[in-house]
């Protein structure tokens, strides 16, 4: 029942991924950290089979790095064939140097580039519903003209449709917002206060 | 008589050479000089740039490479096998990283290599790396490293050594001139090592390249600029010296 959100501006890419780590119907942890750093610049969201995502994940970033001993810079467009044997649905974002922004999907080893229509008016945007499995939700969209305030804004707005509508209760989120100058944490929400 | 058993890498001759691997060592002579100093805060390669063709491109002809952020290398004699060994090193240390979550100690990464070199030396049907490589970098608890390996695949850890062309030149001017004041400051560790190159390289700074690690920083190469500005340093303390010991013969 994990959930990952994915919005992606003009110029930078906003993410949020619930905290929950569940077994069954036990709530293990409500702190864990599902977005893993593959660079300064590159974030992976990752959910899936316990301890797949964290293998997968780990193995990824030391291949990053690898690419970036290698080649002298970093791995701006990763295409990831290994993930067909894991049971890990992950959302790819990160700064690409030649396009603005790039945010990718993937479910289960099938990737696809995620783009929805371009040209669309500020505030309106077009998302694709993508699923792992039944229970865990990747959903991305891609929206110009979108300043920070109203990506953040619209990720409320979706957070607040997710606890009105999903089954299950997901009590707190990590934001995170990826630009030029790199990852930064955002606030946690819902707000504890709230 | 050497020419009974030096055919094949796993024939030893009866006076106990492994010809083959000396052969190896030959050709790590000829490669263009390396040169490894370690400082306190600061270790220093420096190598002789051969002179690119008119038409090279200047960037691909490279000698210094990192393995990791906190160790680099170079090398003498065939780039080609150079960069076997570069690859291998840089998997190692990157799935050193995954599997014990911790960077490799400079020590690791350098037993690593010899040990790969070392293999090559007993299999049939291969040949041994022909280079030298001096390996630097620092340890997570801060300490600075200097280690050298040869084609045999021993290594042995250095406080400055030069290997390539010329190596014995540059080892002797090392040897006198490697002091605990001559390293007192990062500049000065570095000017050491133009120095020591200076001595065998033809037309000065030019046909030099010089990177450093610091501690708890990534490798840095310098730029043909600041190797020319310690160049002209260097030039000005020769003058220097030179009307000191003027000035002495005179009074």
């Amino acid at each position: 029942m994990e959930y990952l959100i994915g919005i992606q501006g003009p110029d930078f890419v906003l993410v949020a991924a619930d905290t929950i780590a569940a077994n069954s119907i036990i709530q293990m942890k409500h702190d864990h950290d599902k977005m893993f750093k593959l660079s300064e610049k590159i974030l992976m969201l990752c959910v899936g089979e316990a301890g797949d995502t964290v293998q997968f994940a780990e193995y990824i970033q030391k291949n990053v790095q690898l690419y970036k001993m290698r080649n002298g810079e970093e791995e701006l467009c990763i295409t990831v064939t290994v993930a067909e044997a894991w049971l890990v649905g992950w959302c790819l974002c990160g700064l690409k140097i030649c396009n603005p922004n790039g945010l990718f999907a993937s479910e289960t080893g099938v990737s696809f580039l995620a783009l929805g229509k371009r040209g669309v008016k500020e505030g309106i945007w077009k998302g694709v519903l993508c699923r792992a499995r039944v229970t865990d939700y990747v959903f991305w969209c891609v929206c110009t003209d979108l300043t920070r305030d109203e990506a953040v804004e619209l990720l409320k707005k979706c957070l607040e449709e997710l606890k009105k509508r999903f089954i299950l209760s997901l009590p707190s989120f990590n934001v995170r917002l990826i630009d030029k100058d790199g990852i930064k944490d955002l606030e946690k929400l819902p707000l504890a206060a709230a | 008589m050497t020419a009974r058993y030096d055919r094949a890498i796993t024939v030893f001759s009866p006076d106990g050479h492994l010809f083959q691997v000396e052969y190896a060592q030959e050709a790590v002579k000829k490669g263009s000089t390396a040169v490894g100093i370690r400082g306190k805060n600061i270790v220093v390669l420096g190598v002789e740039k051969k002179s690119v063709a008119k038409l090279q491109e200047e960037r691909t002809v490279r000698k210094i490479c990192a393995l990791d952020e906190h160790v680099c290398m170079a090398f003498a004699g065939l780039t080609a096998d150079a960069r076997i060994v570069i690859n291998r090193a840089r998997v190692e240390c990157q799935s050193h990283r995954l599997t014990v979550e911790d960077p490799v100690t400079v020590e690791y990464i350098t037993r690593y290599i010899a040990t790969l070199k070392q293999r090559y030396t007993q299999s049939n049907g291969r040949r041994p790396f022909g280079i030298s490589a001096l390996i630097v970098g620092f340890d997570y608890d801060g300490t600075p490293r200097l280690y050298q390996t040869d084609p045999s695949g021993t290594y042995h850890a250095w406080k400055a050594n030069a290997i390539g062309r010329s190596a014995k030149t540059v080892r002797e001017f090392l040897e006198k001139n490697y002091t605990e004041e001559a390293i007192a400051t990062d500049k000065e560790a570095m000017k050491l090592a133009i120095k020591a190159l200076l001595e065998v390289v033809q037309s000065g700074g030019k046909n030099i390249e010089l990177a450093i690690i610091g501690r708890n920083q990534p490798l840095k190469i310098l730029e043909s600029k600041e190797i020319e500005t310690l160049v002209a340093e260097i030039e000005k303390e020769k003058e220097e010296e030179a009307e000191k010991k003027k000035q002495k013969k005179t009074t």
